[in-house]
């Protein structure tokens, strides 16, 4: 006898969006959820429908082959996007690529591509770049859509009041051939942070702040809504950074409400809606946003104030401090995070209760899908400006994308940051993950502007990793060492 | 489209012992830079293998062709890289006997129908013992009753209880699970307004 164990089981249930629930209050990720239900299934889980598709090179291929297995085609093909940027080298975009097996990668999303009739941004369209730096800027990403990429910083377009999260590349497949994922139901966090950030402290700062007190697991399970006055005055981009690293604090999903900046960042955009069609979705767009009033599962409030430039010491995002303070000691802290702290102290052979300004590093890092924007540029070009790169240190400034990269060029970024002795490169993931040939050597230290400072992340299995925000890498590249931005911007 | 069930994985066995082997051991990372699972197969345990210059028990005559792979305690921690259960699979395996395995592990498993039985210690060693001693034996995992049937008898195991249930009504496969909702998927895209770039 047949089992039915998907959607069909329930085809007789009456679809969600029927009820009466009007007179309820929601939060945004409850409104998006019930759009894009397809059915629940038998497993408890959800069958969501994913409105955006964003593919790259790395955990695409396997999900294509196993399509090809199947003799399955893609069934969204005009909801799926695809770029190229974790292994495309950022010194020559020149093809064939000098590394064999990264030339054969992206031959392989090419094919795939033009197969399946996915539209495909790479070099020669003009708007390559890091998948969550495009999306948000050709205006693919909008409020109130559900989007998945094989990726974990998906989060990132939570910025628009989106549902983003990274998928593996079995879920990869599963998107490519139904356009849908099963999906466990998450919870919601609040997370309000209110008052004025201090000069130099950037979005970067906020959502290290955040995780430090919450914790790299302390959000799984949970959706992050971040609100509050301070996420109210950031911009587009200040917001793409807080969304990105949700992950870092174990939130596979992070979104802000859409509201009128989110609407003025889309209009006009290469794929956002036009004329009246913008008008009408505005009006769609401002209704997906959490009602006042809505409940929460958890909540949890920040003063902006109190947050500080701030920087990891350790081997995971929430070991990070404000630049002022002192790395922990094994001995003052409760035995379970012991361990933890003595194996991050052993491998970054930092002492316990050293200062983490001053600390000299090797390498300088600006880019990334949390901070290679234009905004990060200008404020790290700000720096740049005050200085010369310190002898011996290593810099990369990677736009995140073409565009970005355009868009630096008109106001003569490239140049500040060339006269002050850092070197300007194509976009493209570089060493955030160090899957091409921008990599650290030994155990250098790296002042980073990317997101995850684990063990080898950045390409040595032992180098090390220090996150900041842009303005505090170019502070670091220019002294040498670790230091307070503000001392710099006077 | 019927989903695929799998109800028994029946073959020779191969014995592969120690503790803690992770998914850098199973696949080591400079292979991970490829762009399908296809070839994966042959790297599996490439640098143990290299190391044990032809005496790894995947290498060893009397072992080609097993379907089985015994395994001891925490097999597969470490990375979550789907490439490890692949490359395996990619090899020849179709289920794992051992005595536990790391949770990301599992999962990986699970989504690929591959079943995990779970055995005490001293039946997992007895059961070594055996296919060490006659490779050529036939041995049969049984899903729904989470049973191992060779030489000498049959041993009672442990599977997952959620793995269980998804190996056996083929709900492992999400591509099938997600399938069965047919016309719904699109009906459901239809009624968002960003399906029609909002026309209406
Ligand atoms: S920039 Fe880094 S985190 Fe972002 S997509 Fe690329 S590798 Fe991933």
């Amino acid at each position: 006898m047949r089992r039915v164990t998907g959607c069909e089981a329930r085809a007789n249930k009456p679809p969600m969006s029927t009820k009466p629930q009007s007179l309820l209050k929601k939060h945004l990720l409850k409104k998006v959820w019930d759009a894009h239900t397809v059915c629940e299934l038998p497993s408890g889980q959800t069958q969501l429908f994913i409105g955006l598709h964003l593919i790259h090179e790395v955990t695409s291929p396997q999900a294509f082959a196993m399509l090809r297995e199947r003799k399955l085609g893609v069934r969204f093909p005009k909801r799926t996007f695809a770029t190229v940027d974790h292994i495309i080298p950022t010194d020559s975009q020149i093809r064939p690529f000098q590394d064999v097996l990264a030339e054969a990668m992206m031959v392989e999303l090419e094919k795939n591509c033009r197969e399946h009739g996915i539209t495909l941004f790479d070099p020669a369209s003009g708007q390559q770049g890091v998948v969550h730096v495009i999306g948000p800027e050709l205006g693919l990403t909008h409020p109130g859509m559900t989007i998945a990429c094989g990726d974990s910083h998906t989060s990132t377009h939570g910025a628009f009041g989106a549902v983003a999260f990274g998928i593996g590349t079995s879920q990869v497949r599963d998107v490519l051939a139904t356009g849908c994922l099963a999906m466990e139901p998450l919870k919601v966090r609040r997370i309000a942070i209110d008052g004025k950030l201090g000069r130099g402290v950037y979005a970067k700062d906020a959502i290290l702040a955040v995780i430090r007190r919450l914790g790299v697991k302390g959000g799984v399970g949970f959706a992050y809504e971040y609100a509050g006055s301070t996420i109210e005055a950031m911009s587009m981009e200040e917001r793409m950074t807080v969304c990105n690293m949700s992950i870092e604090g174990g939130a596979r999903v992070g979104y802000v409400n859409p509201d009128e900046t989110t609407f003025e960042y889309l209009r006009g955009r290469r794929y956002a809606p036009q004329g009246e069609a913008f008008e009408r979705a505005r009006a769609w767009w401002q209704s997906m946003a959490s009602d006042a009033g809505a409940s929460y599962d958890d909540e949890f409030a920040l003063d902006a104030k109190a947050i500080a430039p701030s920087v990891t010491w350790g081997i995971n995002p929430e070991q990070n401090l404000g630049i002022d303070e002192k790395l922990p000691s094994p001995q003052d802290v409760a035995d379970e995070a012991r361990a933890s702290i003595e194996e991050a102290l052993a491998y970054m052979q930092f002492k316990p209760g050293q200062s983490i300004e001053g600390t000299p590093i090797n390498v300088a890092f600006i880019g990334s899908c949390t901070n290679g924007r234009i905004s990060d540029l200008r404020e790290a070009a700000a720096v740049a400006k005050h200085g010369k790169v310190a002898s011996g240190i290593r810099t990369f400034v990677v736009p995140g994308s073409r565009a970005v990269a355009e868009q630096a060029e008109k106001e003569g970024l490239p140049e500040i940051f060339r006269a002050a002795g850092f070197t300007w490169r194509e976009p493209g993931c570089s060493m955030c993950l160090a899957m091409n040939p921008d990599q650290l050597v030994g155990d250098e230290i790296c002042a980073s502007s990317s997101n995850r400072n684990f063990k080898g992340r950045q390409g040595s299995p032992t180098g090390r990793t220090l996150l900041m925000s842009p303005a505090m890498v170019a502070a670091a590249a220019i002294r040498g060492k670790v230091t307070d931005v503000r001392e710099i911007l006077g | 489209m019927s989903n695929s069930k799998i109800e028994r994985v029946q073959g020779r066995a191969c014995v592969l012992h120690g503790n803690d082997i992770d998914t850098d051991r199973i696949i080591p990372a400079r292979f991970m830079k490829v762009v399908t699972f296809d070839g994966l197969g042959e790297h599996a345990f490439a640098d143990d293998r290299k190391q044990a210059k032809g005496d790894h028990p995947l290498d060893r005559e009397a072992f080609q062709g097993a379907q089985i792979l015994i395994v001891g305690k925490n097999f597969g921690c470490g990375s979550s890289r789907e490439h490890a259960p692949q490359a395996l699979m990619r090899w020849g395996f179709h289920a794992f006997v051992g005595e536990s395995f790391a949770e990301i592990f599992a999962g990986n498993c699970a989504a690929l129908g591959v079943p995990l039985l779970v055995l005490s210690h001293a039946d997992n060693t007895r059961l070594m013992d055996s296919v060490e001693a006659d490779p050529a034996q036939q041995v049969t995992l049984d899903v729904a009753r989470a049973t191992l049937r060779y030489r000498d008898g049959e041993i009672q195991g442990k599977i997952a209880p959620g793995m269980q249930r998804q190996l056996l009504d083929g709900s492992w496969d999400g591509v099938a699970v997600l399938q069965t909702a047919g016309a719904a998927i699109e009906k459901t895209a239809n009624a968002l307004p960003y399906a029609s770039n909002y026309a209406k």
